[in-house]
């Protein structure tokens, strides 16, 4: 796959990343590991794992890409000239 | 003795941290770029922190904890995957756009930006006076935060208002007299200096209760239900409902949504997302389990008090104690600072000039936004006497009215076809029932509406589809006016 198709994959990757961040399949479960529920270690180790694809987000270019700008084209993107045109 | 000294300490903090925005008064230019965006100079540390510290407020430092203790410690999960992951994703989907339009035009509010894409001074207005109206609640939160920490920290020896009323002060002081600059250097201190706090706190009330095992044995032993993911206040609707409106909401917030124009490069922007998950679990861990673990603890917290200092008092010394909620009150302070100046260019630049007085000088317009800032801050601190619900539940009255602008927003951002009709309709409604079920609860002649359905499901939520199908729905029947300008959202340079 291309890399702008590939990042179509982001967009289920961050709604996967909310939806469990809250660790539904451990409803009801109340076991207690190393001094705290196991459930709030699932939520502390997925914030973790957010952090990490966070940043592999910003740096793979998919950040750039996600609003339709070029990733290397970011430093000069402000200089650039102000395109689509003017009010009708 | 010890009271004077916790006084003192609370106090000498709170000058101590209008010094410092002092200082960074002095170094300020005079424009109204650099008052609200301190010139959008901000790198990453500094825009992570004074993000941050925005976000400590009263809702995060004793509401939180009151919430884990009273009903369990789920709330770190409600918080943090709003917070943590939800907000984060926003952070990109709307805040990283609204850098790059904001940077092509030079826009400094959320109103300023959409009244001139669809080239109406009515959108602008309407946005920038829903804001204000969600803000006064939530400047209320700060002003009732302060004050049942001091009940508690001193054990009702200052009364209530005292505490509100000395935070209402500093807020006005400070906000008078430094800008955004003055705001985003004491947030970087305090965020910093809370972060460190609050975990030399759990650390120290551990210690003193046998560590993190024995803590949570204890909580278990006493309400066994807090070990148990779910149950009780905690349904799958209260879960769902509070972090989707509170994410959104928090998008909204004039002081969040005005640092999306702050940062000084995209790179910037991309640091602060990527910390942004880990940050906030070092700041909601400690302070939510700390406010759970109290449910085992021998402590008696009295009625109308916070936790957190009831929790310092008994196991840290009392200088300890106070410097924890100094820091959260200045915390607090600078977080309404924020929210006051946010709020007072809202009105003077969306609501003021457009509408009141287009020919006001620069000096007459300073001086309408520091008499607008000091009125507001008295009136939410009148208001705040009342005390109309716990923190948590006016807090989230407020997350939820801005959460109804989030979704036409993001549709005026991404879909090129969206009206100023559209816009109008999407932002009006919701926001009039919205208001309509929260005053029915307020005024007495009318029956009180119903806040959530379908055990814990808020309606706020119902209304925020609502927005959506709105602005789509009404903006699909009609016809982008000759005024509105779709170009000025676009951000690829071809």
């Amino acid at each position: 796959m291309s890399r702008p198709r590939r990042d179509i994959l982001w967009i289920p990757t961050f709604a996967l990343l909310v939806g469990f961040a809250v660790p539904w399949p451990l409803w009801g479960v109340d076991r207690v590991v190393a001094g705290l529920p196991v459930w709030i270690w699932w939520h502390v180790g997925w914030l973790g794992l957010c952090t990490v694809l966070f940043s592999l987000f910003a740096r793979s270019g998919a950040w750039e890409r996600g609003m339709g700008l070029r990733p290397e084209a970011d430093e000069d993107r402000r200089e650039s000239p102000v395109a689509g045109g003017d009010r009708p | 003795m010890t009271l004077g000294l916790s006084l003192g300490i609370i106090v000498g903090y709170l000058l101590f941290a209008l010094l410092v925005g002092l200082v960074a008064y002095r170094v300020s230019e005079t424009t109204a770029e650099d008052y609200y965006l301190a010139s959008r100079s901000f790198g990453t540390f500094v825009l992570l922190f004074t993000t941050f510290a925005t976000l400590l407020s009263a809702f995060t430092f004793f509401g939180g904890p009151n919430l884990a203790f009273a009903a369990g410690p789920e709330w770190l999960i409600v918080m943090g995957t709003l917070d943590g992951v939800l907000f984060a994703v926003l952070w990109y989907a709307v805040g990283y756009k609204q850098w790059l339009i904001g940077n092509r035009h030079g826009y400094m509010t959320l109103g300023e930006m959409l009244g001139d894409r669809f080239g109406s001074v009515g959108l602008r207005a309407l946005v920038a006076g829903v804001s204000l109206l969600w803000l006064f609640p939530y400047v209320m939160l700060q002003q009732m935060g302060a004050g049942e920490a001091l009940v508690g920290l001193t054990d009702g020896a200052v009364p209530y208002w005292g505490g509100a009323a000395l935070i209402t002060a500093f807020m006005i002081l400070y906000v008078v007299l430094a800008g955004m600059r003055g705001v985003a250097w004491t947030d970087t201190i305090q965020g910093l200096f809370m972060l460190s706090v609050v975990w030399i706190a759990a650390v120290w009330v551990l210690s003193a209760v046998g560590g993190v095992g024995a803590a949570t044995g204890a909580m278990i032993d006493a309400r066994p239900e807090f070990g148990t993911f779910g149950g009780g206040t905690y349904t799958v609707g209260f879960i769902v409902s509070s972090a989707v409106t509170i994410a959104f909401g928090v998008t909204m917030f004039p002081q969040i949504n005005q640092r999306f124009f702050v940062a000084k490069s995209a790179e910037t922007l991309k640091r602060s997302f990527a910390l942004w998950p880990v940050l906030v679990l070092l700041l909601f861990l400690p302070a939510f389990m700390l406010g759970a673990w109290a449910a085992g603890m021998p402590v008696d917290v009295p009625e109308g008090a916070n936790v957190l200092p009831v929790v310092l008092n008994e196991y840290t010394p009392a200088w300890f104690a106070a410097l924890v909620i100094a820091g959260a009150m200045a915390a607090m302070m600078s977080s309404s600072d924020s929210m006051l100046l946010s709020g007072s260019s809202y009105f003077t630049r969306d609501l003021y000039r457009p509408v009141v007085n287009a020919d006001a000088s620069e000096r007459r317009e300073a001086w309408v936004a520091r008499i607008g800032v000091a009125a507001f801050a008295l009136l939410a601190f009148v208001a705040s006497l009342f005390r109309p619900g716990t923190l948590i539940e006016v807090g989230s009255t407020a997350f939820s009215g801005f959460a109804l602008l989030a979704l036409p927003v993001i549709c005026a951002l991404y879909w090129r076809r969206t009206t100023r009709t559209g816009m109008v309709a999407g932002v009006l409604v919701p926001q009039v029932a919205y208001l309509a079920v929260v005053l029915s609860a307020v005024v007495e002649v009318v029956p009180t509406l119903p806040r959530t359905v379908a055990g814990g499901w808020d309606v706020a939520l119902g209304l925020m589809a609502l927005s959506a199908l709105l602005t789509v729905g009404v903006s699909l029947l009609t016809a982008p006016t000759a005024e509105g300008d779709a170009s000025r959202f676009a951000v690829a340079g071809d």
